[in-house]
């Protein structure tokens, strides 16, 4: 017998979860808010919601203060490609992981993992050293390199839960009608890992555009992506709330964009695979 | 049956994967260590010869060290707690049936896709700011004296940025492993007269076990290394200097790279004793 829900029950549910919401949302909401006020309503007393004068004028004092098209294209070159190359490079070894296990293939992604933990700030000098004797130190490809190297444990642990869970029976069905490894892989297993690696790819742009260490500490002028654009606005001039409000919604409005569209797949990528 | 040839072939194509990681461990490492045992300062002299093992005996008996190896565990500890807790009443709160549960769950996403610099700005400006801050106005409006959230409460103002940030993720792998609970099986304890409490105990939350362990295993990888929160709220100051943020300075800001790298070997190490504890929860609990 179902359990008939009471719609008195589910108005509580609905209360309760809603408040919950908005409550976690709160503060990106009042940071748009707060990015169509003058400075003045922006720090007003008591706070003003809704009823003000909407005005962009923050977004246009922020746009000529800082150039905002080039951290954009930075953060979209530097997450993008990372992210591309990471799947290119994991997704030959997440295969053989996931359909040739051997007795080391745990251990293997254990360690893998395991890199993860190493600090990285133990590393920060050698790694500064290294990108100015190879003259990468402020530059795209760099950053796209070692954010790649530090979502690579993650995007092969991730490409190898959704690899697992595809049937062996329909690759031995494959072979036996004698398709070679690399129609196997080009005809049988890219399709049907097709939304699996779109999970891995969207967590992984996430990651690399909001990872706030190395694109700190290895960009200046030229290759600073927006972690670096809005980091220039933690200076004492903070009180400016409406334009640092507007700063930050324009820092975090294409990933949010990005996440709600895609929500589905982002739910299971969050998950990393590991939970069903 | 995999043959000599697929064996071979998958070898192959683990390599670039294997090699690059390997690369990326040792390299940086094996300078790390090199620097360790040199007296290495950039602006005033660069390479000062071999000094043994006097960066590490230096770095252990500052004054700073244990402090910072203090904060670093409270932070990760305060933020597994908090999420992991709250993950659960969410995840459970949102299993519920209502009215809108998709937009509910897009705005219990949201913190985890804005950026850390931005949250931590925000965070400290508009909301923690003790003048103009909304906190400063919820205070007074409740006749209470406002509260210098980042010097005088220091660490409960950055687990809270932090936990912000990662209760998200906690909630969503919770809601999801709550949702492949069989449903008949919390029917039949209810009829057998079990209370929701019981309920609780006795199924749900030994049901998300293993989510649990994930949950705990991926935040504290990435609150080991938590930056953007320190360095643009306290810049470490007011008891929240982490380990490796205690490091950062070091090397960046005294220029002192050699007790930097020292530095480097303890938070390697000390980031190992958390993955082996770690990899021997996780290594169990995941092989199911």
């Amino acid at each position: 017998m179902a359990r008939a829900v009471t719609t008195q029950r589910k108005i509580i549910n609905t209360a309760a979860a809603w408040a919950v919401g908005l409550a976690i949302f709160f503060p990106i909401l009042w940071t748009i808010l707060t990015s169509f006020k003058t400075e003045a309503q922006a720090i007003a007393d008591p706070p003003l919601f809704l009823g003000f004068d909407w005005t962009l004028e923050n977004y246009s004092v922020v746009m000529e203060r800082s150039d905002y098209a080039k951290y954009l294209w930075n953060s979209i070159i530097i997450a993008g490609g990372s992210t591309l190359l990471g799947i290119i490079i994991a997704v030959p070894a997440a295969w053989s992981m996931a359909f040739v296990p051997s007795k080391r293939t745990k251990d293997i992604l254990m360690w893998m993992l395991s890199t993860k933990m190493l600090p990285a700030v133990g590393v920060l000098y050698p790694i500064y050293l290294l990108f100015i004797k190879l003259g990468i130190l402020d530059s795209k490809i760099g950053l796209v390199i070692v954010l790649m190297l530090i979502n690579l444990p993650i995007i092969v642990w991730m490409l190898y839960t959704y690899f697992k869970e595809i049937p062996g029976e329909i690759l031995e069905a494959a072979r036996m009608d004698g398709a070679t490894l690399k129609e196997e892989v080009i005809y049988i297993l890219t399709p049907m890992a097709i939304p699996g690696i779109a999970s891995t790819i969207l967590l992984n742009v996430i990651l690399a555009w909001n990872e706030a260490f190395w694109t700190l500490n290895l960009t200046a002028a030229k290759a600073a992506p927006l972690t670096a654009f809005i980091a220039s606005y933690s200076s004492p001039e903070g009180l400016f709330y409406a334009k640092l409000s507007a700063a930050s919604t324009m820092a975090i409005a294409p990933i949010l964009i990005l996440g709600w569209f895609s929500q589905k797949q982002l739910v299971s990528g969050l998950t990393f695979g590991a939970v069903k | 049956m995999a043959t000599q040839h697929s064996r071979s072939a998958a070898r192959l194509m683990m390599a670039p994967a294997v090699m690059l990681l390997l690369g990326w461990m040792l390299v940086p490492l094996i300078m790390t260590l090199y620097f360790s045992f040199k007296k290495y300062l950039p602006m005033r002299g660069g390479d000062l010869g071999w000094v043994g093992f006097e960066n590490y005996a230096r770095f252990v008996t500052s004054s700073a060290f244990w402090p910072s190896v203090y904060t670093t565990l409270v932070i990760v500890g305060g933020v597994l707690l908090i999420t992991v807790v709250l993950g659960v009443f969410l995840a459970v709160l949102l299993n519920q049936p209502m009215w809108g549960q998709g937009v509910v769950r897009i705005l219990v996403i949201a913190p985890f896709f804005v950026m850390p610099t931005v949250s931590a700005l925000v965070w400290k400006n508009m909301f923690m700011d003790p003048n103009y801050g909304l906190l400063a106005y919820l205070w007074e409006f409740f006749g209470a004296e406002p509260v210098e959230w980042l010097s005088k409460a220091s660490m409960t103002s950055i687990i809270t940025i932090v936990s912000w940030q990662w209760l998200p993720f906690a909630t969503l792998i919770l809601l999801t492993a709550i949702q492949s609970l069989d449903s008949e099986q919390l029917e039949a304890a209810e009829m057998d007269g079990a209370s929701a409490p019981k309920r609780f105990a006795y199924i749900t939350l030994p049901h998300l076990g293993r989510a649990i362990t994930v949950v705990i295993l991926i935040q504290t990888i990435f609150l080991l290394s938590i930056f953007a929160e320190i360095f643009v709220t306290t810049g470490g100051a007011f008891g929240t200097n982490t380990l490796s943020y205690l490091i950062f300075q070091r090397v960046l800001e005294s220029q002192n790279v050699g007790l930097g790298s020292a530095g480097g070997v303890y938070a390697i190490i000390l980031a190992n004793i958390v993955a082996i504890f770690l990899m021997r929860i996780v290594g169990k609990n995941l092989d199911a």
